[in-house]
């Protein structure tokens, strides 16, 4: 089988990484660089950015950070944050990134969906989903960093983006992110039953538990996380032994 | 000089970056006349088989990647660039190189719970324990993985690695002078770039 894996996340705006690693030693404040390295050191199993630059000249700069890290940092890097051509995602693909994330644009232009996996291979396009519970059993697709709503059923929606071809979700429960009240394990649960790919988790960890709830019960591939991290709550290799104590393969 | 053939891949900076990590110098292999300029070749590789085929063809690389493979030239071909040296790929319904006999099959996603793309890190069994190519790594080690098919030879001797996913799968093939692996060495951290300098120094081909 495949370890689970833990996946750091860091956001960047314009070229700087704004939520990162609050820690003394890293020489350069906010060095994408810097960053991934040392997280690869930590034994990430691979490593996200995502793009919150506002402006064209901002989100240009991602495709130089991409190139930077990719000649130091052996793991596979996603980008995500404000892809919205083909053209878009050849950059960074040729830039060095292995995958890209894409939400808001996925559901305005799902063939950009077809057309990526079509072109670039499914293994490399991954479908960010933002969702809020709905219902019982029910969960509404937002876009726009979580502020529109769509309509769109989370567990449809999904379905559909697999169809398209989508080589993995990026799940985020929009009502448990930033609670650290634990993951929403029943959307995780419902999601990655109903789809034959991956599914990444992330929204809501606090606590080793947690993480290993959505992988046991929410049947998730990996989990995603920031704070936790960034903030040296837990290490990379605490969680992987705790996991690996719950009867979770990891990689050591 | 390592020479990485460029038709139209998109991880091929990737690639570049890990072989300069291993301390060499290499070069992009753009048409059938550059191979030539090649001590070691590498086939890279992410995508759709189809795709993958007419980019080599349509470069006019085929033929004279033949006639230094078969000349003996050490040539490692990572994911796709491994399932192209095969005859054949369900991919498709396409034909490969035919450097390796054998097919490319897809994951069948019968057992419950097994996810396709296989993405992630798995071990690599090999078969010798003194695999001169996995000097410095060893057995059972974790390797990164993204691919939705898997080869299959019809000579199972050149089958050195094996990982399970769902089913057991050849992850790395040692033919001659040709080099296959399923993984990703250039995205598997420490122990890839290990792989990667194992292949470079050569000791295996001895």
């Amino acid at each position: 089988m495949a370890a689970i894996r833990i996946i750091p996340c860091l956001d960047v705006k314009d070229g700087k990484v704004v939520k990162g690693v609050h820690f003394e030693n890293l020489r350069e404040a906010g060095d994408p660089v810097e960053h991934a390295s040392f997280y690869s050191r930590e034994n990430a199993d691979e490593i996200v950015f995502l793009d919150i630059s506002a402006t064209i000249e901002g989100r240009k700069t991602m495709v130089d950070v991409v190139k930077r890290v990719s000649e130091v940092v052996f793991i596979p890097m996603t980008v995500g944050g404000g892809i919205k051509s083909l053209q878009d995602i050849e950059d960074l693909l040729k830039s060095g990134a292995d995958k890209i994330s894409i939400n808001t644009a996925a559901v305005r232009n799902p063939e950009l969906i077809e057309e990526g996996a079509k072109k670039f291979g499914s293994q490399c396009i991954i479908v960010a989903i933002d969702a809020k519970r709905a219902g019982k059993n029910k969960w509404e697709v937002y876009i726009e960093s979580g502020k529109t709503p769509t309509g769109f059923e989370a567990v449809e929606w999904a379905k559909k983006v697999q169809k398209l071809g989508a080589g993995e979700i990026l799940l985020t429960s929009i009502d448990m992110d930033g609670t650290q009240k634990g993951y929403d394990i029943e959307l995780t649960r419902s999601v990655s039953e109903s789809v034959s790919i991956p599914v990444i988790a992330s929204g809501g960890a606090g606590t080793l538990e947690h993480m290993a709830d959505v992988i046991i019960k929410g049947k998730a591939s990996a989990v995603l996380l920031a704070s936790l991290l960034h903030f040296r709550k837990y290490t990379i290799s605490q969680i992987k032994e705790f996991l690996k104590n719950k009867g979770i393969e990891v990689r050591l | 000089m390592v020479g990485i053939i460029n038709y139209g891949a998109g991880n091929i900076r990737s690639v570049c970056s890990s072989i300069i990590a291993c301390g060499k110098k290499v070069f992009l292999i753009e048409k059938g006349s550059d191979i030539k300029r090649a001590d070691i070749i590498i086939l890279p590789g992410v995508g759709a088989f189809g795709d993958g085929m007419k980019g080599l063809s349509s470069k006019g690389i085929i033929e004279p990647l033949m006639e230094e493979t078969s000349n003996g030239k050490p040539c490692l071909g990572i994911c796709l660039g491994l399932q192209m040296f095969f005859s054949y790929s369900d991919e498709g319904n396409c034909n490969g190189l035919g450097i390796i006999k054998g097919e490319v099959k897809k994951f069948k996603v019968k057992n419950k719970g097994l996810k396709v793309p296989h993405m992630g890190w798995s071990r690599v069994k090999i078969s010798k324990p003194n695999d001169p190519l996995f000097f410095n790594i060893g057995d059972n080690k974790y390797f990164y993985f993204a691919h939705s098919y898997y080869v299959k030879p019809d000579d199972s001797s050149i089958v050195a690695g094996m990982t399970e996913y769902g089913i057991e799968f050849a992850s790395f093939i040692k033919k001659d002078n040709i080099v296959g692996v399923q993984f990703h060495p250039e995205k598997s951290g420490e122990l890839g770039i290990k792989f990667l300098k194992n292949f470079l120094e050569g000791i295996w081909l001895q």
